[in-house]
Parts: structure tokens; sequence; C-alpha cells
């Protein structure tokens, strides 16, 4: 049986005056898949997710998320999403355990639950002795960990990633995978922008936005038979270049 | 509700980690009641005065002495050219020059009638009112003594005058100071309140923070509340802490109920934190902030008496202050602590205030988008 779509997108514009960011998307992302938003820069994947997300509204077209409105009904979204951008957003100058516990707070969670699932997931990345150390002081590679963790803390149904691994090396990379992994295998739909063709293979299904259109969605495998090409960067720049001439 | 709570904690939690809070809210309170009460007077005390005496007589030295011994004037320099005086004004080393012609004492004993002439510097036009003023003052009573001493003798007739009889309400000893501490006062917790507010939600959006934020199911109201609350807190305890300082080092007079002066003031903070959070919805960055603030704090303190009467004012400046928060607190704090009035007295600012405060909380709470 077909798995359920959490994501409805049908025929989505977005303009900001003259210029079409998102020039009539449709696409649905199923439940418990991991689901890759490529794109080059400007190519309106982050104005797209920010629909998604509920910070901003589409210019027309129809858009569901978990079974509810973006026009209508963007607080019941948010409560069921959860949400890390490229821009690191823990407070620096609070604790791992004061960031968690705000977040925890303000999605509306008790402090039992908090409680527990704040050990679960110390305990989960190893740090329970990084409890009291300030955001600021943690390398980078933790800080997303952490952030990735935070996102997913109030058990959403699905997660938008933002570039979340911009900057950080391929071991970190590898284990941020190894936690979206987990995250799906829990059940939490995963939505991923990125622009390392690398993590593309991981994705169970792949878009390619150019321009502000999706030129092509199915799985890696398929998309690499179908443009001929050895990995998804083949993919990509036939892509590209099919766009530029 | 709880998640209000949550927005209260982690800002409290921010606001003493912070290294440079502690002395925002203790030491520059202290610094600037101290300083500022001292150095914005407008009291004026040992104003130079040049002396060119072209009379040399009795009479003219018992002028020059008279002056002498009033603490207005200091007299720095007597000369016999009224050249050299004027050279001193243009220095900056005299206020005042005071000429006394030749013939002085001579035209008051035959004429009964004499003149001496004043020049003084009027660059600033408040001080030089004052000058001649308190000039006046001095030659007046020195007038009075030459008639007294010589009526007798001169004219047998009674001088017939109308004394006045005076009496200075609320501030019997006309001290400046418990007249600028609650100006002061009014600023310093207008600052701590509607500045740092507005910084603490502009850093959220320099962070990028405020948009992981926006995508919580949190309410604008809730998130709202939560921002602002700690700073009301902080601004009430600057209040009493300042009142502590006040009664300590000025001794200003708390004529009137206190719990009126807070309940006041909390009202007034409602509207200085609307009008923070108004801001922070226009700027993006610390440094529009801070600019739009120096802005208004300039003009508004300026318009709302602490210096000057605001009665004196011009018409258009009147309209003005009907949105200037700060006109409302300056009058009303005086009211209180100086005059001890009651509710009722001061009901026309407190409700006015009330209204200002829930439209300038919705206006703010209207612009600040939870989207992009």
């Amino acid at each position: 049986m077909e798995k359920q779509p959490i994501i409805v997108v049908e025929n989505l514009v977005k303009k900001f005056g003259n210029f079409v960011a998102n020039d009539n998307l449709t696409f649905r992302v199923k439940k418990g898949e991991i689901f890759g938003f490529l794109g080059a820069n400007g190519a309106g994947k982050t104005t797209a997710i920010k629909i998604l997300c509920g910070l901003s509204s589409p210019t027309s077209g129809k858009v569901t998320v978990a079974g509810f409105d973006v026009y209508r009904e963007t607080n019941k979204i948010k409560q069921n999403i959860g949400y890390m951008s490229q821009k690191f957003s823990l407070y620096e100058n609070l604790t791992v355990k004061e960031n968690i516990r705000f977040y925890a707070g303000i999605y509306g969670l008790n402090k039992k639950v908090i409680d527990e699932r704040m050990e679960e997931l110390l305990s989960g990345l190893n740090i329970q002795e990084l409890k009291n150390t300030l955001i600021a002081s943690l390398p980078l590679g933790w800080k997303q960990k952490l952030a990735f963790s935070i996102a997913i803390f109030h058990k959403p149904k699905i997660v938008f990633l933002d570039e979340p691994t911009g900057g950080v090396d391929p071991i970190a990379r590898r284990q941020f995978w190894d936690m979206i992994y987990d995250a799906a295998r829990n059940g939490i739909t995963v939505f991923v922008t990125t622009h390392y063709m690398d993590e593309a293979e991981y994705c169970d299904r792949v878009s390619i936005m150019v321009d502000g259109r999706i030129e092509a969605l199915d799985t890696p495998a398929a998309l690499k038979k179908a443009f001929a090409a050895e990995n998804m960067d083949g993919v990509f720049l036939k892509l590209a270049r099919k766009k530029s001439n | 509700m709880r998640r209000i709570l949550y927005i209260i904690q982690k800002e409290f939690i921010q606001i003493f980690r912070d290294r440079t809070m502690l002395p925002v809210i203790f030491i520059i309170p202290v610094v600037q009641l101290v300083v500022l009460v001292y150095a914005a007077t407008l009291e004026m005390k040992h104003i130079n005065m040049v002396v060119v005496d072209q009379d040399i007589s009795m009479t003219s030295r018992r002028l020059v002495s008279k002056f002498e011994g009033s603490p207005f004037f200091f007299v720095n320099q007597s000369t016999f050219s009224l050249k050299e005086a004027e050279d001193l004004i243009t220095l900056d080393k005299a206020h005042v020059i005071l000429n006394i012609p030749s013939g002085f004492e001579k035209n008051l004993l035959r004429e009964n009638h004499s003149k001496v002439q004043l020049q003084i510097n009027a660059i600033n036009a408040t001080s030089a009112g004052l000058t001649n003023a308190y000039a006046n003052y001095v030659i007046t009573d020195f007038n009075r003594r030459i008639i007294a001493e010589n009526v007798n003798y001169i004219s047998p007739v009674i001088l017939k005058t109308i004394d006045v009889n005076y009496s200075y309400w609320y501030n019997p000893e006309l001290n400046y100071k418990i007249y600028m501490l609650p100006g002061i006062l009014v600023i310093l917790v207008t600052i701590i309140g509607m500045f740092l507010a507005a910084l603490n939600i502009v850093r959220e959006k320099e962070m990028g923070t405020i948009e992981q934020i926006n995508v919580t199911p949190i309410v604008k109201y809730q998130f709202i509340i939560g921002k602002l609350f700690p700073f009301w807190v902080i601004a009430m305890f600057e209040m009493a802490f300042g009142l502590t300082i006040g009664k300590i080092l000025f001794n200003i007079p708390m004529v009137g109920n206190l719990f009126l002066l807070f309940g006041f003031t909390s009202v007034y903070l409602i509207v200085a934190l609307g009008l923070g959070l108004f801001v922070s919805t226009l700027s993006n960055t610390q440094q529009q902030v801070m600019f739009i603030m120096f802005f208004f704090m300039l003009t508004f303190v300026l318009l709302s008496g602490i210096f000057t009467p605001v009665e004196s004012m011009p018409k258009w400046a009147h309209y003005l202050n009907f949105i200037n928060p700060y006109a409302y607190f300056m009058r009303v704090i005086r009211m209180i602590l100086l005059k001890g009035s009651g509710f009722w007295d001061i009901s026309k600012e407190f409700f006015s205030l009330l209204i200002y405060g829930a439209i300038i909380l919705s206006l703010a709470v209207w612009r600040y988008r939870k989207t992009v």
C-alpha cells in the first residue's frame, strides 16, 4: 500500500514583486521518507521551505503540511514540525541544558517530559558531561547535532533541515546523516535541502530545482539512469547546463 | 502560560549572564543620579564680574562691596578702562561688567538720581536673564539703604511702599536638586526599560534565533509578554533603587504615597516597553535601534519639561507632549514626590498613559511579524 502523503504541494507560486521565486511547484512528500530538496543557490529552496514551515505565505497554490493548510493553520503546522536552518540558532550564551529546556518549554512540553527526554538526548549523544557547557564553547559539529536533536525534541511529524551540514568536515557530516536515518526510522519525515551532491544519494527521493522550478523528482537511482549519469553530481550538472543553454 | 514562564526564565538567565548588564543596572543609575543632578543645575553662583569704577567714591565702593558680599557674584577684576573690561568678556573671563560712571555719587546726592550700567554676556539667554535679575536685586537693596539713610534729612515725606510677602511652596529652600532628581530618575527608568527591551529583541534578529522562535507554535502575545516582562521588573527595581539613592544622597522629599508612584510607574513602563518593542519591529540591527532611540530621547526629554517649564513652551510643543511619555511621568513624579498629590490629582495623566499604552502596545504587536 502506498504511504500517505504528509506534505502536499500543488501549483505553489511565490512572487516577490516581479521576481518569481517559486514557479508552479507541485510535489508530494510521503510519510517517513527522507526527501532531498536540491538546487543551486538562489534556486528558490529556502523560499519554499519557509512557506512549508509557515514562516511565509504563498502567492497562490494549495499547500498542506501534516494535514494543515499553510494559509490558515500555520500554528497547527508549527506544533507538528521541527526546523533547523543553515543559520545556527541555539543561544550561544545559554548552556546545553538551558537551550533544550527553553525550546522544549515553548513547544509546550511539561517539566517531567522535558527531564526524561533530556536524559535520553544527552545519553544518546553521549554528552552528559557537557550538559552545563555554554553553546558558544562547543565545536560546530556538536552544535549542529544538538540543534538537530532539539529540532526533533518535541517529536514532530516532519523535520525541515535547511542546509544543515554547511561548514563541517566529512566525518561530522556522516555522523549527522546517521542521526537523520535514526529520526526517519522513528517515523519522522525528513525534508532536507543541501548542495552536497553526495548527501543527495542518502535520500529516498530527490527533487532538483533550477530557477524556481522543479526540473526533476525521483529516487537517486532512477534519476541517474534517466540522465545517464554516474552520480548525482552528473545529474545536477546536466540539468543546470540544459537550463543555461 | 507555562510557555511564557519558559521565556521569562531564559531572558533572566541571559540578562544576568551578560557581563555588561549588572553594571548597567547598578552602576549607571548611581553615576547618572550623582553626576547629572549636580551638573544639570540652573542655579547660578559666583558669576564672574568685572568692575569699572570711574567714580571712585564712597558710594561707588559701597556698591561694589555689596556685590562682593553677594553669593551670586564674584568680583574677580577691577579696572578703569571699559575697553579692558570688554576684552575680559570676549575672553570669557568675565560674565558681566558693572560700569559705574564718574559723577555717580555727585549726581545721586545733588539730583537724587544716578545711573550705573550692566553689560551682560547673553549668549545663554537664560543665564543672562538670571544675572540681570540677581544684579537688580543687589542694586535695589542698595538703593533702599541709600534712601533709608537719606530720607530723614532730604525729605520729611514718609515713603509709601508695598511689601511683598512671599513663601515658596513644596520646595521652600529652592533646592534645585530635589527638582532635578525625579526628572533624571524618569530618564533612567525609561532608558533601562525601553532601550534594553528593544536592543534585546533586535539582538535575536541579528543572531537569527528569532527565526527559530518563529517556527515554534508560540503565539505572538506569549512571546512579547515573555520578552517584555523581565525588563518591566528590572525597570521597577531601578525606580526603587533610584529613589533609595535619592533619599540617601539628596534626602529628596517623599511627600506623596509611594504605592501610587509605583502604580503609576508600572503603567508608564507599559508605554515605554511598548515603544521599545515598536522600535524593534522597525529595525533590523542594534545600530538602527540606537539611532532611532537617540533621536526620540533627545526630543522627548527636552520637550518633557525636565529643565524648563512646559508652560512656557510654544503651543505646538504642548501638542507634541501628548505623545511624549516623558512629559506625563515628569509631571506626575514631581507632583507625587514633592507635592504629595493623590490619585485624583494625577488621574488625567494616569488614564491618558493607560490609553497610550494600550494603543502603542497593540500597534507594536500588530507590527511584530512571526513571518518573514
